[in-house]
């Protein structure tokens, strides 16, 4: 974004100016990351976690890339070969770990980011190609962490590729076909695991490029800020170098020092214990769970369980867990009012807690063995699930009274600052309540 | 709410003061990075299982004079060839200073044991296998070893005589552990 | 236009499962399992602290050797553990020799270098610790199509791996009047469906002659034999938590650093500019 008043890069010394003239990457990230790019003064951490989710991404790759110097993808080692890691790799154990649990961590950061989105109004223009990039991503994502675990090759592995790619077979007239073309065979065998070891190492090399566009899109607006009005003078805004470098590195701290624990005290906790079994084609596991990230999907793909209007339930359950992610897609286009920020629509925040509510029920429900009451619940669950996208958000987006807007993000900061009881004698001029406009709409 | 002067403007010379606490962080950061280096490079270092078999062990009961036996060791073969009297009088003979790779056979065998020649069996011109420790096998005209891929010849004691190779066989670090027993690697 | 269809979508996926949350369901049938199915017991052991938060942990060597004793003796005749090498058993405490010595009692399968038929061969350190079967079809045929498995990453293979192995061990009693144990088969309220194909392995107390003197009872040499199993599911446990000490106590400094930067930064903000950032 060109805000006049942006800080310009000013390359020093010949070697500086030599490489500037010829391929100015430090101008790009002064621009972007640095002094040189305004940011708005009055985010909270809930805006901490796309950085957060850049540099899980990076240790993934890190330590995929080397686990990928000791990893055997072939059925008869592929166990053995990670054993092999567990043991005899210098620090293959850490390494291991590192991966499993920084895949987890990915998702909590990622879902956070997206809740974050959801309740400041960030998928509304002009960003609306930002979130839908940021789906790609989220889909992305979710093939890569699905094909990582089958690598294993453990019962979990084995039986969740089973079901997931069985789902397919679901699809009328060509389903069968393309079941097959997947696995490369007729159940999850050596081909299978082979092509899932290739597209599991090339897919994160996608997300990257697919964040780089991410991040480029975010950089024509700048970023939104919880009140959800536009930057409008200098005062709006502080260079994102060093106030939200510093920022971010204090909440990389938290973070690392969480997945540490967790990697070094804790690193079975988000795992099952099942897929320290090596694959049985033959034996099937009593409960067959995928990875906690995807339960509240996994909830809404069995909660159908009737047939219904010629369809089968099997393919029902399909259908809705695709259109459970593809429906954010169309999100800006729901959601249609001209207010981004939840913290002056009422209505909407409410409805915001509720479905965040709803997801961790649908959640709980996906780790749960199919049957009641789990079932019942994942079907009330999910039927409001897409109430809440399909009906109330447009709904609400068109009827609800929003609550008067700030004149900017400076007086909406003040405001609050002297709502919290500072002296007096440190309130500008004119920046009192009765300043405010009667009517709610931005500026913009 | 217009401002005139740029947000950074904190001192006099516009620059930031280089606190404490910042040089404390960026220090510590950097130590941390420094240190999370090493796991990720030691990891391609040789791994427990390839080093546990670094050493092997080896019984020369079986071999009778005259007769060698190829053993695999870190990958690669090792010849163990029990010499004869004549085969060691043969190496002893030799004039060292007419040598391309000059050592003595004591200087290639362990004391009191210089029947017990431990070489490995990779020639030292481009890295073929030479023949000469299996029965029957060609040992070329100096009694010992002979490389079929560029000519290379060596003697009882392994030495290199004739051909383009630069060295002798490389005796590898061995101890005997009893008077049959040898430890290589 | 996009409001609409999608309300359109909405309602219909809403009817689909409103209709199947209403569809009546089938009674549930009583478990006779659940009925009967016990969680694991109350047990807990050095490694995890006797129960505690388990970071300076570590592995009680003497238990260790007793745990190995216990698997050789009882356990080794229909469950392997190799994925464990003898070289391992360094970290219980064996040294370099006796593990030669160890090594060599086994017989390593291989083929015969002259004539091509499979053979064997004595040990040596390297090699990992063979099973009793060469397969998993002479492992079923020993016994009663039941496949013994193996052991080595038993713990953290089970829910609550280690107390699972322990209430399973000493867990068998007589099958409740309504409960019907087929022919082969033991009860055992701690395992899965109630009925194992395991004879019970720890009837009695001094099946094992501990070399330490402790006293051997059935517990104890469950306790002992499962803390042997849980080193071999993890040898690095004890490194792992050593490293996790250095690992969050430098994070957790680091972080403090870092949130002094950033008030830093941004104290400089408030104080020099409050029209842009009123201090609190």
């Amino acid at each position: 974004m060109s805000f006049p008043w942006a800080k310009h890069y000013e390359p020093q010394g010949a070697f500086m100016k030599y490489v500037d003239s010829r391929l100015p990457i430090p101008r790009l990230v002064y621009d972007s990351l640095g002094a040189g790019y305004p940011v708005p003064k009055n985010l909270n951490y809930f805006y901490n976690f796309g950085v957060l989710a850049g540099v899980a991404l990076v240790v993934q790759i890190l330590t995929g890339v080397i686990l990928g110097m000791h990893y055997a993808a072939n059925t008869t080692i592929a166990f053995d070969s990670v054993e092999h890691i567990m043991r005899d790799v210098n620090g293959g154990w850490m390494l291991r770990y590192m991966h499993a649990t920084g895949a987890s961590f990915f998702f909590v950061v990622v879902y956070i980011h997206i809740f974050r989105g959801l309740f400041y109004g960030s998928y509304k223009p002009p960003r609306e190609v930002l979130w839908l990039l940021g789906l790609v991503i989220f889909l992305l994502m979710m093939a890569t962490a699905f094909m990582g675990y089958v690598l294993v090759w453990g019962q979990m592995s084995f039986w969740g590729a089973t079901v997931i790619t069985n789902l397919f077979s679901a699809i009328p007239l060509v389903g069968e076909t393309i079941h097959t073309w997947l696995l490369g065979g007729f159940s999850p065998d050596n081909a299978t695991l082979n092509r899932f070891f290739s597209l599991h190492y090339l897919l994160p090399f996608i997300i990257l490029g697919v964040v780089i566009l991410h991040v480029w899109a975010l950089h024509i607006p700048g970023s939104n800020n919880p009140t959800g009005i536009d930057v409008k003078s200098e005062a709006d805004t502080v260079p994102f170098h060093p106030y939200y470098t510093s920022k971010d590195f204090f909440g990389l701290g938290v973070y690392l020092t969480l997945f540490a624990i967790v990697v070094f005290f804790l690193p079975n906790m988000l795992g099952e214990a099942d897929n320290y079994i090596p694959a049985n084609p033959l034996s099937t596991p009593a409960h067959i769970v995928p990875e906690w990230y995807f339960w509240p999907f996994y909830a809404i793909l069995r909660a159908f369980t009737q047939d219904f209007l010629f369809v089968p339930a099997k393919l029902w359950g399909v259908l809705a867990m695709f259109s459970a992610i593809l429906l954010l897609f169309f999100l800006p286009w729901l959601d249609t009012s001209p207010v981004r920020s939840n913290n002056y629509r009422p209505l909407m925040k409410q409805l915001f807690w509720l479905f965040v509510v709803d997801v961790l029920i649908l959640g709980i429900c996906g780790g749960k063995p199919a049957g009641e009451p789990w079932l019942r619940i994942s079907q009330l669950a999910s039927a409001y699930y897409f109430a809440h996208f399909l009906i109330l958000v447009p709904l609400v987006s068109r009827l609800e009274k929003p609550l008067p807007l700030p004149n900017s993000i400076s007086e909406a900061v003040l405001k609050k600052a002297t709502n919290t009881g500072a002296p007096i004698a440190l309130q500008p001029k004119g920046a009192g309540l009765a300043e405010l406009p009667a009517s709610g709409q931005p500026a913009e | 709410m217009a401002t005139q002067h740029p947000i950074d403007d904190l001192t006099p010379t516009g620059e930031r003061r280089r606190d404490f606490i910042f040089i404390a962080t960026g220090a510590f950061a950097a130590a941390g990075a420094a240190t999370v280096v090493w796991p990720l490079v030691n990891q391609m270092n040789p791994s427990a299982d390839v080093l546990a078999l670094a050493q092997i062990d080896l019984d020369l009961a079986a071999i009778q004079p005259g007769q060698a036996i190829k053993v695999s060791w870190r990958g690669k073969p090792v010849f163990a060839r029990n010499l004869t009297a004549k085969e060691i009088a043969e190496a002893k003979a030799v004039p060292i200073s007419t040598l391309r790779d000059p050592e003595t056979l004591a200087q290639r065998t362990k004391a009191g044991k210089e029947n017990w020649l431990i070489t490995l069996g990779v020639c030292t011109h481009l890295g073929c296998v030479p023949l000469g420790a299996g029965e029957g096998e060609n040992k070329g005209a100096f009694g010992g070893y002979f490389c079929p891929c560029h000519g290379s010849q060596y003697d009882t004691a392994a030495r290199i005589r004739s051909g383009p190779a630069p060295k002798n066989l490389e005796v590898p670090t061995y101890a005997f552990k009893s008077p049959t027993q040898v430890t290589i690697g | 236009m996009v409001k609409l269809i999608a309300a359109a979508v909405g309602v219909v996926f809403c009817i689909a499962l409103l209709f199947g949350a209403v569809v009546p369901r089938d009674a549930a049938q009583p478990d006779p399992v659940a009925k009967y199915h016990l969680a694991p017991k109350e047990v807990t052991w050095a490694n995890d602290n006797n129960g505690g938060l388990a970071i300076f942990s570590t592995f009680d060597r003497a238990q260790l050797q007793r745990g190995y004793q216990v698997y050789k003796e009882i356990c080794s005749g229909c469950h392997s553990i190799n994925r464990v090498a003898f070289r391992n058993l360094t970290e219980i405490g064996f040294s370099p020799a006796e593990i030669k010595a160890l090594a060599k009692q086994s017989e390593i399968a291989t083929t015969d270098d002259k004539t091509g038929e499979p053979t064997t061969r004595k040990g040596i350190p390297a090699d990992k610790i063979p099973g009793p079967y060469p397969n998993e079809a002479a492992a079923r045929a020993a016994n009663n199509n039941a496949l013994p498995p193996n052991l080595a990453l038993i713990t953290k293979a089970r829910e609550e791996g280690p107390r699972y192995v322990y209430s399973l061990l000493t867990g068998y009693k007589p099958a409740p009047a309504d409960w019907k144990t087929p022919d082969g088969l033991y009860y055992n309220p701690y395992f899965r469906s109630l009925n194992v194909a395991m004879p019970p392995p720890l009837s009695a107390d001094g099946q094992v002659t501990y070399t330490d003197g402790t006293k051997s009872t059935v517990e104890q040499n469950a306790k002992d034999v499962v803390a042997f199993l849980t080193w071999t599911a993890e040898p690095t446990l004890e490194a792992r938590r050593r490293t996790g000490v250095g690992v969050v106590a430098f994070l957790i400094a680091l972080t403090i650093l870092g949130y002094l930067s950033y008030q830093r930064v941004w104290a400089d903000l408030k104080r020099k500019r409050p029209e842009m950032m009123p201090a609190e």
